[in-house]
């Protein structure tokens, strides 16, 4: 009865915290031109090194590891709400709708903030709780609705958002044009800690609250019968976690366009690794994909240098062929998430 | 409350699901320790009946009232330590261990972020020694046959520590060494807990065999109320299956037992 990649779970969750530290010190230092700690050390605070270390390598790489992160933590938290290896923020239509949200408020040119939180964010959030609602709305109009029902609706919200991007892409200028193709292609580019001052408490909020459910998406992951006939308040707990999702996603969609592919595969991964227990699968899908995301990022900048690849590009390129392997391989056969029990 | 109260008391119950009634004034009752069977042809609203006493489904008439208290009236948690549920053998699960699976039914007695506390792991491992599991408890779920999935899923119903017990057609897709198995394990239950069940159930011999009451629906509607021995004669049966039945009688208890009629 060999199980997959065994070992005990607590010590995967260590394993992936020393990985997370390492990786959060050691990315910084290497880019386009690699700045060794020495160098840091003894150069001029106002060096071009220290400028370059400080104000556009550490904020990024913190950056990369709270989207990567926060991604991996709502593909997860869908996939245990709707029983379905497929659920993700994008197949449900949320980074959909998010995108949409902030592509309009690109488009428009407008340039507004409230509380701190950019206008884009704003928008992306709006866009994304707008889908849940119609998602939501469309699995609501007929009772008998199946979750795989709501996931087609989902991906037909994901779509038709994707086709309203595409008319706002046609219908706009050369420079809006620009902005909002980078920005499709999910890009971690930062200057200065602001975005990360805006993302880091929506993402960390976020988090707290999922970290929190970890007996309820266990419950939630063995059917809605028995989790409510656990005494689950069932909507109570969804509309938290929808709420507490979008919020997230909303934020990385606006501020890196929608990065793929990593809310899919990194749970997964770590269902892998760590087993079904969602108290320990929700720090280890944290750690797993801020460390997957900070990684693809340090080589979306030094692959091609001195030019740079949108990091959405080397999820997927390296995602892609990944998680086929696995699905060939029986790996996440083994981990039993897809597999119906006894008959 | 006196003992000789009934426990759940169900009075005309009635749903209406996309415009079609699918339970009409349902009534019953049932006193603490019973075991009442659920029959009747298919979609005749059973299992919708077991869900609406577990409030998986809302939105009916009438009136549920458990222990003395309207059923609408209980929390999710506080109705959980009442009633726990256990559904076929084909539901599909995440691959816990057994024992994980199990504690999920202290749900009800924890709080958000408790760990399983004493009283918890003690309930849970009287569950499994109850079920003949304990040799199981570190297995994942989905390395089970369907006879030991079966006896885990009623373990964690029973580490809920509840009065009532739901159960779906728990032996549908057992064969019948790990029906009888799983049945001689509901007997010990009823004996050592001394809990109420209600079972919904097309296996009428079972039925006949294991049960102080029966109930049959058919299309909505309480056709047949009573000792289940009475529901067992050619008139009722066909009444309610629409099919002509064989009659004996077990060659041991002289219970009643019944075979469908295929129509040449």
């Amino acid at each position: 009865m060999r199980q997959s990649i065994r070992m005990r779970p607590s010590r995967w969750l260590i394993l992936l915290a020393v990985a997370s530290l390492l990786v959060l010190l050691v990315t910084p230092f290497v880019g386009m031109q690699t700045i060794t700690p020495r160098a840091l050390w003894s150069a001029e605070p106002s060096s071009m090194e220290v400028k370059i270390f400080w104000s556009l390598r550490v904020p990024r790489t913190v950056m990369a590891f709270l989207v990567g992160a926060a991604l991996s933590l709502s593909g997860l938290t869908f996939q245990a709400m709707f029983c379905n290896a497929l659920a993700t923020p994008f197949t449900l239509g949320i980074a959909g709708g998010a995108a949409l949200g902030a592509a309009l408020y690109i488009r428009m040119g407008l340039a507004f903030a409230l509380l701190g939180i950019s206008g884009q964010t704003l928008s992306a959030f709006a866009g994304a709780v707008l889908t849940v609602g119609l998602v939501y709305g469309l699995a609501r109009s007929r009772r008998d609705f199946s979750m795989g029902a709501i996931l087609l609706a989902g991906v037909a919200v994901s779509f038709f958002c994707s086709s309203l991007i595409l008319f706002i892409q046609y219908l706009s200028g050369f420079s809006h044009l620009f902005q909002i193709t980078r920005w499709l292609m999910g890009e971690l580019a930062v200057t200065g800690f602001g975005a990360v001052r805006e993302l880091g408490p929506l993402v960390l909020c976020g988090s707290v609250v999922v970290l929190g459910m970890g007996k309820e998406l266990n419950l939630l992951t063995t059917g809605h019968e028995l989790a409510v006939s656990r005494g689950l308040n069932l909507p109570v707990v969804k509309n938290v976690l929808f709420f507490a999702i979008s919020l997230m996603v909303g934020g990385v969609v606006a501020r890196c366009g929608p990065i793929g592919f990593v809310g899919m595969m990194a749970p997964h991964i770590c269902r892998l690794l760590v087993g079904a227990d969602h108290r320990v699968l929700i720090p280890a899908a944290f750690l797993f994909g801020g460390c997957f995301l900070t990684l693809c990022d340090t080589l979306a900048r030094v692959l091609i240098a001195p030019a740079e690849m949108p990091v959405g590009v080397i999820t997927a390129l390296l995602g892609g062929p990944f998680f086929v392997w696995l699905l060939v391989s029986d790996g996440l056969g083994r981990s039993g998430f897809y597999r119906s029990n006894g008959t | 409350m006196k003992s000789s109260d009934p426990l759940l008391l169900v009075r005309d119950v009635s749903l209406k699901r996309q415009d079609r009634e699918v339970l009409r004034a349902v009534s019953m009752d049932l006193g603490r320790g019973e075991r009442l069977a659920l029959v009747g042809p298919n979609g005749a609203g059973k299992t919708t009946l077991l869900k609406c006493l577990n409030r998986l489904l809302t939105g009916w008439s009438g009136s549920i009232t458990l222990a003395g208290k309207a059923l609408t009236s209980y929390r999710h948690r506080e109705l959980a330590r009442w009633m726990a549920y256990v559904p076929q053998s084909a539901v599909q699960t995440a691959p816990f261990s057994v024992e994980t699976f199990v504690t999920m039914g202290r749900y009800p007695y924890q709080g958000p972020l408790a760990r399983p506390n004493r009283q918890d792991r003690r309930a849970v491992g009287a569950a499994l020694d109850l079920t003949d599991t304990a040799f199981l408890r570190d297995r994942p779920l989905h390395r089970l046959s369907g006879g030991e999935y079966q006896r885990v899923l009623l373990a964690a119903a029973l580490a809920q520590e509840a009065q009532i017990l739901l159960l779906d057609e728990p032996t549908v897709f057992l064969d019948p060494r790990h029906e009888a198995a799983f049945c001689a394990v509901l007997a010990r239950v009823h004996q050592e807990r001394n809990l109420t069940m209600i079972t919904v159930t097309h296996d009428l011999n079972r039925a006949v065999l294991m049960h102080d009451h029966l109930v049959a629906l058919k299309e909505g509607r309480v056709v047949f109320a009573g000792a289940p021995a009475s529901f067992m004669t050619p008139g009722t049966l066909q009444e309610v299956y629409e099919n002509r039945f064989l009659l004996t009688s077990h060659p041991t208890t002289g219970h009643p037992m019944v075979l469908p009629e295929v129509p040449a």
